[in-house]
């Protein structure tokens, strides 16, 4: 994992220094709210609902034993004693006071942590998939080039006031995406060239929110020492051309679509000539250096204990569901990945208190060279667990209410915080995505149903990203009163497809049983081996409408 | 006469005046006894009779094209950007053009919605000058150019990028 040097440690104190003497205007009345908002956004502190709401940023999901711990302290002392892991690998708070915040930064900064842009119309945390550096089918390890643009982005003097927040995602697996970066602003598919040179497809323009689209290819392969100055290219068009008198069409998605693609992929290129062989161009020992950090652990050699696991699986149950379902198979012989799924039913989905931040601390020193990642569907990954002690972690894990084996199936819901904690919200998510997980209690039946992506926003800006679900669930408001609208075939992998809107929306304790009726068709109409996406692709969305509008 | 900032957190008296785009109809009102800065696209418009005066600048608006002036930039005492509202970030693009595409280097401002908070940012992107919005504390701006010591990127400041100086 990145470790900070003495540059980033001067620089995050500077940071927090900074918001602290911002602080202190903007609470003696120097700054005017609106010159304040911005400023504090880019430290990640939103005023919500109920409290402000501190994000904090999680560089690429991964954290280590002793910054989860921090976390917890935090939590502890600032806040009511949980956090949540967000869909953008994040954490957040949702009850600090205003004055404590910079010293909430403060020690943060002391663990290698920050809030830095994780809000505001600059450029975002950058994510990827939860299983770099471990899967076996991954072109190289996504994270150092993520980590080269947390650097470069951090800060960047020319992009800090941009029309709209901006997100970038890398995936490196040729089979899956698990970073959902057809639908960010910038996504970087991680491809090798005819040559076998190291280079990314980069797509520019998808996104959620009111206006969902899926990024167009606007190069097929570029040179990885060129990721930032072409980053800057794209950046630097969206700065000057991008529509600022609209905040709901100043994402570069509209930009890109009222260009078209094409034409905007030539503004990029004319731009990028100038500035190609720029100082900012890589060098191969920059990407070296970053490397360095993202080698692999001391992994000990041990054999596959194939033999030993049959037999223990023979043995207990549910440590056999949770193999199956939670547990994937690691690059290194003898080794697993592991994801916790932070959705124990009747716990909002992401929700951890300051004791479970601890346990996973615990559990990351014990079973994983003390390190974790944060999954965009809110879970928590241990990517190196030996397999010859998965039943010991799985023995652990139950008892701690993160051992539900259903990972990826339908109560692996996706959840925004919605009305309960969140000021822009129409409608609750949170009671809809526990209804549904008391309906689907019966986890073999979910076994059954196989891979299903259900996701729940409580409004438009689709946090939730319930455009992608295969099953997704909006909350909208009518009259002052909370109803449900419910969309089909959404996908947020290679297949990156916007899901169709089913018909009129719902009230929320109709949710379960609709849920149920869609399941129902898919049940009547599916082939062998079909998942429910495949049948929905098939069939089409005439079956369900008939059956759920009855 | 408002101050203006230098780079390195220096105040001064301002001796140009920024002459507002005409209104439809009118002519540009350029006073006597100032230097003026004037629309750039107008100094285009009236380029013979504005080259070469060292008494006449042009300032940009967040949505101009710089690139409209090409050829021409070295000619100009001044430059300025006016930045409508603070939170339109189009001026830091054009700064950066102007001093590293177009090579610009006599004085570049910025004016209008200057807030303490932006200046590092404007700095970095090549403003030397800066007229601070009138009802914020211009003794805070030297503590305010410099908050951070450095930076990860490479701008008009620094042509090297931390990664490069790390390496060396
Ligand atoms: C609690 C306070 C929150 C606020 C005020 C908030 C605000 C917003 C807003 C305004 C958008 C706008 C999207 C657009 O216009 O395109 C957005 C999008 C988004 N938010 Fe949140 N959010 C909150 C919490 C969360 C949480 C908890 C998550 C993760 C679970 C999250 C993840 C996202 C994601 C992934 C998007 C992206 C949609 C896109 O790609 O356009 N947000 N949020
Ligand atoms: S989707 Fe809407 S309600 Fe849910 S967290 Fe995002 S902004 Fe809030």
């Amino acid at each position: 994992m990145y470790v900070y040097d003495e540059h980033d440690r001067q620089i995050a104190a500077e940071r927090v220094a900074q918001f602290r003497d911002q602080t202190e205007r903007a609470l003696a009345g120097e700054l005017a709210e609106e010159e304040f908002l911005p400023l504090r956004l880019q430290n990640g502190l939103y005023v919500q609902r109920l409290a402000p709401m501190l994000r904090i940023a999680v560089p690429y999901g991964m954290l280590r034993a002793d910054q989860l711990r921090r976390l917890a302290r935090i939590t502890r002392d600032y806040d009511k004693g949980y956090a949540h892991f967000t869909t953008r690998q994040n954490v957040q708070l949702n009850w600090p006071a205003l004055e404590d915040v910079p010293d909430i930064l403060a020690e943060l900064a002391e663990v290698e942590m920050h809030a830095n842009q994780t809000s505001g119309n600059c450029i975002r945390n950058t994510t990827t998939d939860q299983f770099s550096g471990v899967q076996s089918d991954e072109i190289a390890d996504p994270r150092p080039y993520c980590e080269i643009i947390r650097q470069w982005s951090t800060f960047h003097p020319e992009f800090a006031f941009l029309p709209r927040k901006f997100k970038v995602a890398v995936n490196a697996s040729e089979k899956t995406d698990r970073a959902a970066i057809q639908v960010h602003d910038i996504g970087l598919q991680m491809v090798r060239n005819d040559a076998g040179d190291l280079g990314f497809r980069v797509h520019v323009g998808g996104g959620l929110g009111r206006t969902p689209m899926v990024g167009p290819v606007i190069r097929d392969f570029l040179p990885e020492a060129d990721l930032l100055t072409y980053l800057e290219a794209v950046l630097r068009v969206y700065n000057r051309y991008g529509r600022r008198d609209n905040k709901f069409k100043a994402r570069i998605k509209i930009l890109v679509k009222a260009l078209t693609p094409e034409a905007f992929a030539e503004k990029v290129e004319a731009e990028w000539s100038h500035i190609k062989d720029s100082p900012s161009r890589l060098t191969r020992d920059a990407i070296d250096r970053i490397q360095a950090y993202f080698t692999e652990p001391d992994y000990q050699s041990v054999d596959n204990a194939t033999e030993l696991l049959a037999e223990q699986r023979f043995e207990h149950r549910g440590f056999d569901q949770w193999l199956s379902h939670n547990v994937d198979t690691h690059k290194k012989p003898g080794h697993a990945i592991v994801t916790l799924t932070m959705k124990e039913t009747g716990t909002p989905p992401g929700d951890v208190t300051d004791r479970q931040l601890e346990q996973i601390a615990d559990l990351a020193d014990e079973f994983s060279f003390g390190e974790v990642r944060v999954t965009h569907q809110q879970n928590v990954v241990l990517a190196d667990v030996r397999q010859d002690r998965l039943l010991e972690l799985w023995q652990a894990v139950v008892p701690m209410g993160f051992g539900t084996a259903n990972l990826n199936t339908l109560t692996d819901v996706i959840c925004c915080p919605g009305g309960d904690f969140c000021a822009l919200a129409n409608a609750k998510s949170i009671p809809v995505a526990e209804a549904i997980q008391r309906r689907f209690d019966d986890l073999d039946f979910l076994y059954d149903l196989g891979n299903i992506d259900l996701n729940i926003s409580g409004c438009m800006n689709a946090c939730g990203h319930h455009h992608v679900g295969n099953i997704g669930v909006l909350g909208v408001d009518k009259k002052g009163q909370e109803f449900y609208q419910i969309s089909l075939g959404g996908s947020s992998h290679h297949d990156a497809t916007i899901g169709k809107i089913l018909g009129p929306s719902f009230a929320r304790e109709d949710m379960p049983d609709v849920v149920a009726k869609i399941i129902d068709v898919y049940v009547d109409k599916r082939t062998e081996e079909e998942t429910f996406l495949d049948t929905y692709r098939r069939v089409g969305i005439d079956p369900f409408k008939e059956r759920v509008y009855a | 006469m408002p101050d203006v900032i230098s780079q390195d957190g220096s105040i001064r008296q301002d001796d140009w005046i920024v002459v507002p785009r005409p209104a439809e109809g009118e002519s540009l009102d350029i006073p006597e006894q100032s230097k003026a800065l004037i629309p750039a696209d107008l100094w285009l418009a009236g380029y013979e009779h504005f080259t070469g005066r060292d008494d006449i600048g042009v300032w940009f608006d967040s949505h101009d094209e710089p690139e409209m002036l090409a050829g021409k930039f070295q000619e100009l005492p001044v430059i300025a950007v006016n930045f409508p509202k603070f939170s339109d970030g189009r001026g830091y693009s054009i700064a950066r053009l102007l001093r590293e595409r177009f090579g610009y280097a006599n004085e570049l401002r910025a004016i209008g919605d200057v807030l303490l908070d932006q200046l590092q940012f404007m700095k970095r992107c090549g403003f030397d000058a800066y007229v601070l919005r009138a009802d914020k504390d211009i003794n805070k701006a030297a503590r305010c150019l410099n908050f951070f010591s450095q930076g990860y990127q490479a701008a008009t400041d620094t042509d090297l990028p931390l990664f490069r100086r790390r390496a060396s």
